[in-house]
């Protein structure tokens, strides 16, 4: 009877943990549904969307679509901001804040539950298997902080930790339930083969925070602003382009192939933007204050990486947002001429 | 009725995001039709319509490369999400 089933809902991340997690609950016969929050950082396939490469598909749909569940996905992208530039307990190797991360999405897992019903919350989170936030110490932290307390279950762990909810109140059955710990996947993978889950084996973490080229562009961005703050925008253009500062005021994002400058361009209505008028080369988008000699300077690498870079003399136009043109001719500069200094 | 949904420049998973908000206002048996750049969209607007109990009516690459899909909302919607199960 569907009614009285109990209804746990599972923060699906994409990955093979929480995937097994929601499976392991399906086989209790509980009520399962997915819960997944973009936080503009995920890595979602968007260098292959935005190269026009490859097939990407998100992992959580997938995940979701495989179990048969539904799945909400909830927009964190303003309110996660708090999170990454405060993080109360620090970041990770890079600007990842995975235990305050872990708190917050939890926590707005428990609110959606209040708000939408739901019995108790489950993540696929594996004691000691991350350094930061998935140690036996940092659970209840995140339990705690997120508001669940006793409500989050992690099946894939919960025969080493202290019952929960679910599990005295008999919703769950706790012998059912996983013993796994540390890094080693073998477990995880054997028992996705034994359900016949298919899964997508990301490389790093599950986000862009945790990306050394992405946060070092990041790091830039602050310390070109005087002050650490960032649009929406901001942190998807990090994703794309070549990125070059040739000087402390201004940076110069290069389109690397059609699908990232078809991705730039739709960028144009927003910044000063250059391109060679007469040779097949990138859409170049300039970010900070631009004067007349920077100009030429920017116009100099324009050139650079287009087809007319062997050439004396290219032609580069250059438009405002406001989208009034205007051209230039420059020599192109010499591979000597761009200091490995300038690549973020 | 046809609400249109412009996703373009909109990078996966925002496409079905946008799709997700939209539909939660319209009532079953509307039909709405989104268009986005993200090559992704193709698989993961259907592929949430799936999970959701949507029809899909269409969903293709069109001539400028822009990803088009067409649903008719199911049954369920338009009303508090999280109510009921997904129909089996
Ligand atoms: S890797 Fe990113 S998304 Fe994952 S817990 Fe850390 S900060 Fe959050």
């Amino acid at each position: 009877m569907e009614h009285t089933k109990r209804k746990a809902l599972v923060l699906l991340s994409g990955g093979l943990d929480s995937l097994l997690a929601a499976r392991l609950m399906l086989e209790q016969g509980l009520h399962v549904e997915g819960i997944n929050f973009f936080t503009g950082f995920c890595v979602e396939g968007h260098t292959q969307a935005i190269r026009g490469t490859g097939k990407p598909r998100h992992g959580a749909l997938a995940a979701a679509e495989q179990l048969g569940i539904r799945l909400h996905l909830v927009d964190v992208v303003d309110e996660y901001r708090n999170v990454v530039l405060n993080p109360r307990h620090g970041y990770g190797a890079h600007l990842n804040p995975c235990l305050d991360c872990k708190g917050f999405m939890v926590g707005k897992a428990r609110a959606w539950m209040e708000e939408h019903g739901g019995d108790f919350l489950v993540t696929g989170e594996v004691l000691g298997q991350r350094p930061m936030s998935q140690r036996r110490d940092t659970f209840p932290i995140v339990a705690r902080e997120s508001g669940a307390f006793d409500r989050l279950l992690r099946p894939l762990s919960a025969k080493l930790l202290p019952p929960t909810l679910p599990e005295r109140e008999g919703w769950v059955d706790r012998d059912r339930l996983l013993g796994l710990s540390g890094r080693n996947r073998k477990p995880q993978i054997a028992l996705a083969e034994s359900y016949g889950l298919q899964y997508a084996q990301p490389a790093g973490g599950c986000c862009f925070l945790t990306d050394e080229n992405y946060t070092r562009k990041l790091r830039d961005l602050w310390a070109s602003r005087g002050e650490r703050r960032y649009d929406f925008d901001d942190i998807m253009l990090l994703k794309v382009g070549r990125h070059l500062r040739p000087r402390p005021h201004f940076k110069l994002i290069i389109g690397r192939g059609e699908g990232e400058n078809r991705f730039l361009e739709g960028y144009r209505n927003r910044f000063l933007h250059l391109w060679a008028v007469e040779h097949n080369g990138p859409l170049v988008l300039v970010q900070g204050d631009i004067g007349e000699d920077d100009l030429d300077l920017a116009a100099a690498v324009t050139a650079r990486f287009g087809q007319g870079r062997d050439e004396p003399r290219v032609r580069v136009a250059a438009a405002g947002p406001g989208g009034a043109a205007g051209e230039r001719v420059v020599r192109p500069l010499a591979p000597h001429e761009l200091p490995v200094a300038w690549y973020l | 009725m046809m609400p249109d949904l412009d996703a373009r420049h909109l990078l996966c998973p925002l496409p079905v995001l946008r799709v997700q908000e939209r539909v939660a206002q319209l009532a079953g048996g509307e039909v709405l039709t989104v268009r986005c750049t993200d090559p992704g969209a193709l698989n993961d607007i259907p592929a949430w319509c799936r999970i959701e109990g949507h029809e899909v009516l269409q969903a293709r690459t069109d001539d400028a490369g822009e990803v088009l899909v067409t649903l008719r909302v199911g049954s369920r919607a338009g009303g508090d999400p999280s109510r009921g199960g997904r129909p089996r």
